[in-house]
């Protein structure tokens, strides 16, 4: 195989890969947005996400579109809890208290799960025909393309939810000014955990998704796509949806070019360089705007 | 005498009596193997939170990094013992000085970034830190480092743990520490007040970073065989976990916090699940009903218990 092929062949899987960061992605940047708090928990909601999609499809004989609709409501209801039983209760509390607590959440997530599942990786069905397509040489599979597909619908669907109805104007006015907000009649409180479901709803997506693609899922899945998508957040601009989902294809395909040409154990420390540069050199992200501290 | 004062001698004296009863008991063969090893594991976690608690209670820089900078003091050290046969005392100086130089050289442009950034940023460091030890051939890679001389003794532990735990109270009641608490305090507050802040958040994080180093050592020659596995960000976890427990900004916090997690590990060593639900529960209630911690800023040399019993014994 030549240079450009590879290179091209890497490109692909890049973006299948970065577009599910760029699912994850979304959660955490909305979040961020609107608390200002780093859910460490959300990797592990999309690990949850994965199973639930998984008992869907294995017990309950689901194909994979109401299993991916299943997946997302339930979790997307755990995301609420999660919410009001963890971090409502800290709303005025200092930032490293709340982010400490997401630690906790995401331990006890991560933990439950391996008591109710086992720690053994399970196998994720094969929910739809192995069909791969050449174009000219290069060969794109149907999980991918259908991973690119859901993918896009969601975003599709987050941005007219956001930008369109009055719940998402009610959601962007909280983000930009959570108190004004309040003052404006908006229920902050509401909002906050509606936040909460979409990105959960959004990361279980990704979680089903990751199972159809990589066919293995096990309770420890979710910690590391739920740091590299917090470093795709940061990459995009955290607080801003389109700087996730860039940020995201951006990373993907960064990770899919050091495993092609360096190799696949510096994978993970790519991600981590990514971020420690784009903190030093432009904090506030590809799409962020500079904010000066004040006392 | 400012650096020892009658307190410090006391706690001196004590130490050395507690030493010399685990001693004894260890050489009356009153306690298993097991729970022998758990003692090296106290000290060298004491050794990792207080040092953390330098870092994340004192200076207020949330760093999740620290087994990286534990592996580096690890890997050093194993390497001049076991292949340039060098005494034990050269392996840990050695790391602390290498884990010391990579956290100043990494606290320099990371310090500038604040709160959960810098938790992200360090947590990373940590990573990058252990994925390079695994690609170099030199100490076995993924594999780890086989072959090392057990030449961790009990004694080494409790005295490097007496002199950590001497140094890094002393730094936090000079002049240096003092800059560190208002810092933690008020960053901006303490810049406009003249405290040069990136210096001391850079010289925090770096003697942090070097006893990690040192425990790292001590660590690594408890056992025949080190792997990177035993450094990944979960360790780093741990000895945060046993930091917010006892007291962002308490040494006794420390102390009892990594007591309190390397008691809990071994006695739950056969439910891991069990372990790791209930530090959730516990990290989670905390900061519910406690965010300061078991001991907050209180330390047991200050407490008014010990004053009284001082006076009592000059009347």
């Amino acid at each position: 195989m030549d240079f450009t092929h590879l290179l091209v062949q890497q490109l692909i899987n890049g973006v299948s890969l970065g577009s599910i960061y760029a699912l994850i992605a979304l959660g955490y940047t909305m979040i961020y947005g609107i608390i200002k708090l780093i859910n460490f928990a959300h990797g592990d909601i999309y690990m949850v996400g994965a199973y639930i999609g998984f008992f869907a499809i294995t017990q309950a004989g689901m194909s994979i579109v109401p299993a991916l609709l299943v997946s997302m409501v339930v979790t997307g209801l755990l995301g609420m809890v999660v919410e009001k039983l963890a971090y409502k209760p800290l709303r005025h509390a200092p930032r490293i208290s709340i982010l400490i607590t997401a630690i906790g959440v995401s331990f006890f997530l991560e933990y439950t799960s391996m008591y109710f599942v086992t720690p053994t990786p399970r196998t994720f069905p094969a929910v739809i025909d192995n069909i791969s397509f050449n174009l000219g040489s290069f060969v794109i599979n149907g999980q991918q393309l259908m991973i690119l597909g859901i993918t896009v619908l969601l975003m599709a669907i987050l941005t007219f939810i956001v930008q369109k109805t009055k719940t998402g104007k009610a959601m962007r006015a909280a983000s930009f000014d959570t108190e004004t907000a309040q003052l404006m009649g908006i229920d902050s409180d509401r909002i906050i955990s509606l936040t909460f479901c979409i990105g959960s709803a959004l990361a279980a997506a990704a979680g089903v998704l990751v199972g159809i693609y990589y066919n293995t899922i096990d309770p420890l899945m979710g910690i590391m796509p739920g740091l590299k998508a917090f470093v795709a957040a940061v990459l995009g601009g955290i607080g801003i949806l389109p700087g996730a989902v860039a940020g995201g294809i951006i990373l993907g395909i960064i990770e899919a070019l050091v495993s092609g040409f360096l190799s696949s154990t510096f994978r993970d420390a790519a991600a981590f360089a990514i971020l420690i540069l784009v903190l030093l050199v432009k904090p506030s992200g590809l799409f962020g705007k500079n904010t000066r501290e004040k006392v | 005498m400012n650096f020892l004062r009658r307190n410090d001698l006391i706690m001196l004296i004590f130490g050395i009596a507690l030493f010399a009863l685990l001693q004894g008991l260890i050489s009356a063969g009153a306690i298993s193997s097991f729970w022998q090893l758990n003692l090296l594991l106290i000290g060298i976690n004491v050794i990792m939170s207080v040092s953390l608690n330098l870092i994340n209670g004192y200076t207020g820089q949330f760093s999740l990094g620290h087994a990286g900078f534990m592996a580096v003091g690890a890997y050093v050290g194993v390497v001049l013992t076991t292949n340039f046969h060098l005494p034990l005392i050269v392996a840990l100086l050695a790391g602390a000085a290498g884990a010391g130089a990579l956290g100043f050289l990494i606290g320099l442009p990371t310090l500038r970034l604040r709160g959960d950034y810098l938790a992200i940023a360090t947590l990373g460091l940590g990573e990058i830190i252990r994925i390079v030890i695994m690609n170099i051939q030199y100490v076995g890679g993924a594999a780890g480092f086989k072959g090392i001389p057990h030449l961790t003794t009990f004694a080494w532990v409790f005295f490097v743990m007496l002199f950590t735990l001497f140094f890094i109270k002393n730094f936090v009641n000079s002049s240096h520490g003092r800059a560190c608490i208002a810092i933690r305090e008020n960053e901006i507050a303490a810049e406009a007040m003249g405290v040069n802040t990136t210096k001391y958040k850079v010289m925090a994080f770096t003697i942090g970073a070097a006893f990690a180093g040192v425990a790292g050592g001590l660590f690594a020659h408890s056992f025949y065989l080190i792997s990177p596995a035993s450094f990944t960000f979960m360790a780093s976890f741990n000895y945060l976990i046993m930091v917010v427990l006892g007291g962002l900004g308490s040494i006794t916090g420390s102390i009892a916090g990594a007591f309190v997690v390397t008691f809990i590990s071994a006695a739950l060593a056969n439910w891991p699940e069990f372990r790791m639900i209930i530090y959730a529960l516990a990290l989670i209630l905390l900061m519910f009903y406690r965010p300061q911690g078991l001991f907050g800023y209180m330390e047991i040399t200050n407490a008014k218990i010990f004053d009284k019993i001082l006076k009592r014994g000059r009347e």
